[in-house]
């Protein structure tokens, strides 16, 4: 009984993350960029997500959605938690698009200006 | 430096023996010889009272001659003869080979403005004009950590003054000495009526008496000779700080009195020694540090001088120590392997024992605040493990005022040591020295490799969170300040002020001499950059063969673009490179983060951020601005194609001994 438990509750969690991920993947970047500035992410994250001194780094190569997805929640850390009253799940989801989009840059030993 | 102990020449000219406060005396006299004893208004009353029941005033009415004297305008003053007080006042101030006079005309000072021009010859000190007081204020402050020398600023000692406050209060929590001088009209009798009497005050130093380390208002030419060698002795004693003088217009147009022609004299100045902390503590400190596993140094405004910087690397090369730089000063090379304060929290969170130097917050080094917590509160919380020794040095404590809460949250202290960091080092060191064991010895030299080991793993990331967003459009900070540092690498730079750009430069650029960074404004009140960075340049001018560039904010040059025309007029060579992220970025974060604990979308009206936190629409053209103050300007660059080639054009303008800007559309931060 125990384990059965535990299967469905595995594949509940299974299911839940197939359908975040389908919903970042059926995200728009294009909107995900307009939902980025727009709720002031890059504010202290930059244009783009490139992070600095008021903020981390988020692109490229972004966290996991989830992951991100609960910080934005309910982080009590220097950034300010986004409620879904103020940013939608859709918005979230777009914004990850977005930060997935953006490509990586050069290799830092390939920019003269980084090896002077 | 030309001192003088001597006393001063006498006049040969004899004239008219007319001082106005001696012209004033006289009319007190015969006031008392007509006006009617306490005892006769007695009298007269009870006899008056007597002959008629009637009400009478309680005392004679005044006869005509004595109206006359209470109410009347004075006569015209007789010119008087003999050396001019504000003359000798100028010859006070050349004894200590000030270099300029940052200020705005005013008639308050018009005296004196005049006899540094014409009795002075206009040489130090040279007479700078100024737009704004906030600007000489500031011009000031970024001189001194150039050079370690002060300047003095003149302003109207009300509006004037006024002006200058916020200039005042940043370098007095940068413990910077500028010598403020403001012009009053302090007798009321005599001075013009209206605008020259609004601009006076009882107590002009009121105005700045909590930021300022001493003042005085001179009553006599003597006076003022001791006060003003007494400001600068006290300005320029470690903490240095502004100090204030009033200026009387009357003292200033006054003949030099008749009793003080044989006897004035300018006082010697000498420096004062830096306070050094007790010889007991810093042996208490140093066993500490000797033993500690893990000890941690770190650094705010410690190191006043280049010799600061060598004496901070030697204690840390004995105690094979990281540093953490605080950057309020050059205080550590950055291409050192012991600067390791990119690691700060680690470091901070391991630490045993740990040594401030200077620090202007204690507590926020070894704690930390979230802005984050129910009701605005906020998250408090330490940083540091359980029986970690703190020690400091600092001379802030020398000179704690109650009102302005510079001196931020309260921490206690293991070791608190009352002083002055740099004067205190070479005794510390020594004790240091003295207490390490020969079995510490090897255990310092491991941790030692473990840091270089850190130091190289720390720049290889560095550079690769620099190359991030490196073609961005608005141009990312780390490739502004890379582009920079590519066009002033093989020139002896100093970068005299920076806005917020991540700290890339001191991340990017080698910075291995003091004046390679000068460090913040202290009070971190907007408008002290561009003026700052003016007179930081003009003093690496003086010194010669520095070059001298700026990051600046663009929020920040709104508050003083007059500065721009102070470096155009004066031909002082400064490239200003704009970080035009065409808001008040601070700003917008902090109405974002209500908005966002409020449950609230934040308004954004036309702009990019929240309503009241933007500088666009329209947006500013920078070079335009500068170039109509007579800069040599470029801009607004977008493409980072484009800026390293106007940055070479730029670097050539500043190398002909004018100052140039180039405006960059920049990331937020």
């Amino acid at each position: 009984m125990k384990s059965r438990s535990v299967a469905i509750g595995l594949a509940a969690l299974a299911a839940s993350l197939v359908s975040w991920q389908a919903s970042a993947v059926a995200a728009s970047a294009e909107n995900g960029k307009a939902a980025f500035l727009r709720h002031g992410c890059w504010q202290c994250h930059g244009y783009q997500g490139q992070g600095g001194i008021a903020g981390l780094r988020l692109a490229p190569n972004p966290i996991p959605f989830e992951t991100l997805s609960n910080f934005v929640r309910t982080t009590n850390r220097a950034m300010p938690p986004f409620s879904k009253a103020i940013l939608s799940d859709e918005d979230l989801a777009d914004i990850y698009a977005y930060l997935q989009s953006i490509p990586n840059g050069p290799d830092p030993g390939s920019i003269p200006l980084l090896n002077q | 430096m030309a001192r003088k102990d001597t006393r001063r020449q006498g006049s040969a000219v004899k004239g008219p023996d007319v001082s106005r406060r001696k012209f004033m005396a006289g009319v007190a006299l015969t006031g008392a010889a007509t006006t009617v004893s306490a005892q006769d208004a007695v009298n007269a009353a009870a006899a008056e009272t007597a002959a008629t029941p009637a009400r009478r005033p309680s005392a004679r009415r005044p006869d005509a001659r004595m109206a006359a004297a209470e109410t009347g305008t004075p006569k015209e003053l007789a010119k008087a003869v003999g050396p001019d007080g504000s003359d000798f006042m100028v010859d006070v101030v050349k004894t200590l080979d000030i270099a300029y006079v940052c200020s705005n005309p005013a008639s308050s000072f018009r005296a004196f403005h005049e006899s540094l021009i014409d009795h002075g010859g206009n040489k130090k000190p040279e007479f700078l004009t100024c737009t704004h007081e906030e600007t000489s204020v500031a011009m000031g402050h970024g001189y001194f950590k150039a050079t370690g020398k002060p300047l003095m600023m003149l302003c109207h000692g009300t509006v004037g003054l006024q002006h200058a406050t916020m200039a005042i209060y940043n370098a007095w929590v940068d413990r910077v000495p500028v010598i403020c001088i403001g012009g009053t009209d302090l007798d009321a009798a005599y001075r013009a009526p209206g605008v020259p009497t609004i601009h006076s005050a009882q107590d002009i130093n009121a105005l700045v008496r909590d930021y300022t380390k001493w003042d005085d208002q001179p009553v006599s030419l003597q006076h003022f000779a001791q006060s003003f060698v007494r400001a600068y002795k006290i300005a320029m004693t470690p903490p240095h700080e502004p100090v204030m003088i009033a200026l009387d217009l009357g003292l200033q147009q006054e003949p030099v009195r008749a009793h003080e022609r044989e006897t004035l004299y300018i006082p010697k100045y000498v420096p004062t020694a830096p306070p050094q902390a007790d010889a007991n503590a810093v042996k208490e400190a140093a066993r500490l540090l000797a033993n500690a596993e893990r000890p941690v140094i770190v650094a705010d405004r410690a190191a006043r001088t280049p010799n600061g910087m060598r004496l901070l690397v030697e204690l840390a090369e004995t105690l094979q120590a990281p540093v953490i730089d605080q950057r309020g000063r050059m205080n550590m090379p950055n291409t050192h392997y012991l600067n390791q304060t990119g690691r700060t929290a680690a470091l901070i969170g391991n630490a045993d024992v740990i040594i401030g130097l200077e620090l202007g917050d204690y507590w926020a080094t070894v704690n930390g605040f979230v802005d984050n917590g129910h009701d605005g509160i906020g998250l408090n919380e330490t940083r540091i493990k359980p029986g970690t020794k703190l020690i400091g040095i600092n001379s802030t404590g020398l000179v704690t005022k109650s009102n302005y809460q510079d001196f931020q949250r309260f921490q206690s202290l293991d070791i608190d040591m009352a002083g002055d960091a740099e004067a205190s080092l070479p005794a510390l060191i020594e004790a240091v020295k003295a207490a390490i064991s020969s079995d510490r010895r090897a255990a310092m030299e491991k941790r030692g490799e473990a840091l270089k080991k850190a130091y190289a793993d720390g720049h290889q990331r560095t550079k690769a969170a620099a190359a991030v967003a490196w073609e961005a459009s608005p141009i990312s900070t780390a490739r502004l300040a890379a582009e920079i540092y590519a066009q002033i690498k093989d020139l002896d730079y100093s970068l005299v002020s920076s806005a917020n750009v991540s700290g890339w430069p001191n991340r990017l650029w080698r910075m291995e001499k003091h004046h390679n960074w000068l460090g913040g404004s202290g009070g971190a009140g907007q408008g002290y950059s561009a003026p700052a960075a003016i007179g930081a340049a003009l003093g690496n001018r003086d010194i010669g063969g520095r070059f001298s560039v700026s990051i600046q904010a663009d929020g920040d040059l709104m508050y003083t673009p007059g500065s721009l025309w102070t470096a155009a007029r004066h031909k002082i060579p400064l490239l200003s490179v704009m970080h035009n992220n065409r808001g008040y970025h601070q700003e917008v974060m902090h109405v974002q983060r209500l908005a966002n604990r409020r449950n609230r979308v934040a308004a954004l009206g036309m702009d990019r951020s929240p309503i009241g936190t933007s500088i666009e629409n329209p947006d500013i053209d920078y070079a335009t601005l500068a170039k109509s103050m007579g800069y040599w300007s470029a801009g607004p660059i977008k493409d980072p194609a484009e800026l390293g080639p106007t940055l070479k054009r730029a670097v050539q303008v500043v190398q002909s001994g004018q100052p140039a800007l180039v405006d960059v559309w920049t990331q937020p931060r």
